[in-house]
């Protein structure tokens, strides 16, 4: 059974939607994570839009744990979107009256874990996942990690640990942008290739696919063989659609200046153009 | 004590569903291993992997269950100590972190295996509380405690086992976040957590012999601090000494002469705890104390 409709052109609009607002956000101040949030927002728009599910009430009944903490503007603008934060909430994003910072904080709504020191979400999504498990709900429970953040060892130890304790109801996803701090990680870092297949040989199911294909995404995870954790390798570009900012390090942590803003929503605009109606 | 903690654990496990214990590969002693038979899906082994033994308790509390991670001292609390503090400390989960053989318990073992610095890190953490008792009725009372609480994270700072019971016919019952008198006297006041209280006894003992009144504290909650006990304390005896096996930095001892200062407290302030350094030294735990300059012999020397 499909829990969520899930339509592939929609999905393109709102995932250029939570670019533009991002965009928008970031004219407020002087810095802030666009590019780790461009490479993930369709997996998490496949997450929220058409996996994760809600009770009669409206309210989600699935977890989400955004591990790689700097990612989580693409999360603010979708809970903002569907009104679990609001928009005074995006509009005093990283001010003193406000509440959300640059990392995500537990407590605020729809966010369920304080992450931004890479290596903790997947250790805290397993033990969601276990009590979930042992007390007899069927939640599913959903996590982002960046390819970077999985050098840590805790993300092995949390790896080694899924499978042993039978989490069929854990998926991870990687936001595989090939981005680092000190370069591309194909260069810095050769060895930590192939991932899935690493991944896998700790029991996982794993699956390698284009990151950015939001549809491709919910059906690796709907049509999953199940019966252990899963892990999605999503091949990202960080800093996607917009294309200055595309696999430009100092998009990392940075705001576009007037001239930038304005190139990088024409951008967004002639690409919802393109999407068919 | 630890076998005190595995009973007590394994009674109210029992009968609360969200208690749970995940451990890092140590064996389980005691009831702690009926309660792995009984319970086999709250009793949770990471194997060598105290970073996930730590991230799975943080989970497992947000989603409303009352975990214990349980190893050695070290592997408890520095180990995955940056999990503790984002985790634990950060998100305010009722996780209760237990540390056995917390000082120089394992004497023989080396500093690989001494938590001398674990009062200090864990009293540093924000929204920690951390307590120590001293002996097995205080580490019943306090696991209880650490059992039914909500108000956050705990380091529990436990010994191993054959501590000897010192509290039977204290004066007070033990109660969180309150400093205990064992006994009631006049002159000078013995303030002691953990273990190490025995010798602190020794040294009441001695100071009695020679006719002195004597009061000693147990300072088993030593954060939240028990700051009016403590002003008290100082304001009520002539001479006050601090007895706490753990790293000087940090401890009990620094924050007791800081509140001396505040309160412009009158009375003499000694204040003995480890060095700060490794000794390479391998004996009984009183051979090691004594290397570091906690022996009653040493203590009373140092305060005559």
């Amino acid at each position: 059974m499909i829990p969520n409709a899930f339509d592939v052109g929609q999905a393109r609009r709102r995932c250029l939607d939570w670019r533009r607002r991002i965009l928008e956000v970031s004219q407020q101040v002087t810095a802030l994570h666009v590019a780790p949030a461009f490479s993930c927002i369709e997996m998490v728009d496949a997450i929220y839009f058409g996996l994760m599910r809600k009770d009669a009430a409206g309210a989600l009944r699935d977890g989400f744990v955004m591990s790689k903490g700097h990612g989580v503007m693409a999360q603010y603008v979708v809970l903002e979107a569907l009104g679990i934060l609001e928009r005074q909430d995006l509009d005093e994003y990283c001010t003193a009256k406000g509440r959300l910072g640059a990392h995500p904080d537990y407590g605020n709504p729809g966010i369920e874990a304080s992450t931004g020191s890479l290596g903790h979400g997947l250790g805290l999504a397993c033990g969601m996942a276990y009590a979930d498990r042992i007390q007899g709900t069927d939640r599913m429970t959903y996590c982002i990690l960046g390819d970077g953040e999985m050098q840590e060892g805790s993300i092995w130890e949390a790896i080694m640990m899924a499978p042993n304790l039978g989490l069929s109801n854990l998926v991870a996803f990687v936001d595989f942008n090939d981005f680092q701090g000190l370069g591309r990680t194909r260069e810095t870092h050769p060895h930590f290739y192939p991932v899935a297949e690493k991944v896998e040989s700790f029991g996982w199911e794993a699956i390698d696919l284009d990151g950015h294909d939001s549809a491709g995404v919910v059906d690796a995870v709907r049509n999953r063989k199940g019966g252990r954790p899963l892990m999605v390798v999503g091949r990202t570009v960080k800093g996607k659609g917009v294309s200055y900012m595309e696999n430009v390090a100092i998009w990392h942590y940075r705001s576009p200046n007037k001239d930038e803003y304005v190139q990088a929503l024409a951008e967004l605009a002639a690409a919802a153009a393109e999407i068919p109606a | 004590m630890r076998n005190t903690f595995a009973d007590t654990f394994y009674e109210a496990g029992k009968h609360d569903r969200r208690l749970a214990v995940v451990v890092a590969d140590i064996s389980p002693a005691g009831s702690i291993a009926k309660f792995r038979e009984d319970f086999p899906d709250r009793f949770i082994n990471t194997g060598v992997a105290e970073q996930v033994m730590i991230g799975l308790a943080a989970g497992m509390a947000q989603r409303g269950m009352r975990p214990f991670a349980y190893t050695i001292a070290t592997f408890t609390l520095f180990r995955p100590y940056e999990m503790i503090r984002d985790d634990l400390c950060y998100q305010n989960l009722p996780v209760t972190v237990v540390g056995i053989g917390g000082g120089v318990t394992y004497s023989t073992l080396g500093a690989t295996h001494h938590a001398q610095e674990d009062i200090a890190l864990a009293c540093g953490l924000p929204n920690m509380a951390v307590i120590a008792p001293c002996d097995p009725l205080e580490a019943k009372a306090a696991t209880l405690w650490c059992t039914t609480q909500t108000r956050g994270p705990v380091y529990l700072r436990l010994a191993k086992a054959g501590e000897p019971v010192l509290t039977e016919t204290a004066a007070e019952p033990w109660e969180f976040g309150k400093l205990r008198t064992l006994q009631r006297g006049r002159d000078v006041a013995i303030i002691a957590y953990g273990p190490i209280m025995k010798m602190a006894m020794e040294v009441a003992r001695n100071l009695e012999a020679s006719g002195k009144s004597v009061s000693v504290f147990s300072c088993h909650t030593v954060k939240p601090l028990d700051r009016p006990g403590i002003e008290a304390a100082l304001r009520d005896h002539a001479q006050v000494v601090v007895i706490e096996e753990t790293a000087p930095n940090g401890a009990l001892g620094m924050q007791v002469k800081a509140i001396a200062w505040e309160i412009r407290a009158g009375c003499r302030l000694d204040t003995f705890a480890l060095d700060d350094a490794f000794h390479h030294v391998y004996g009984s735990h009183d051979e090691l104390l004594a290397v570091h300059g906690l022996s009653a012999s040493a203590i009373l020397a140092g305060i005559a």
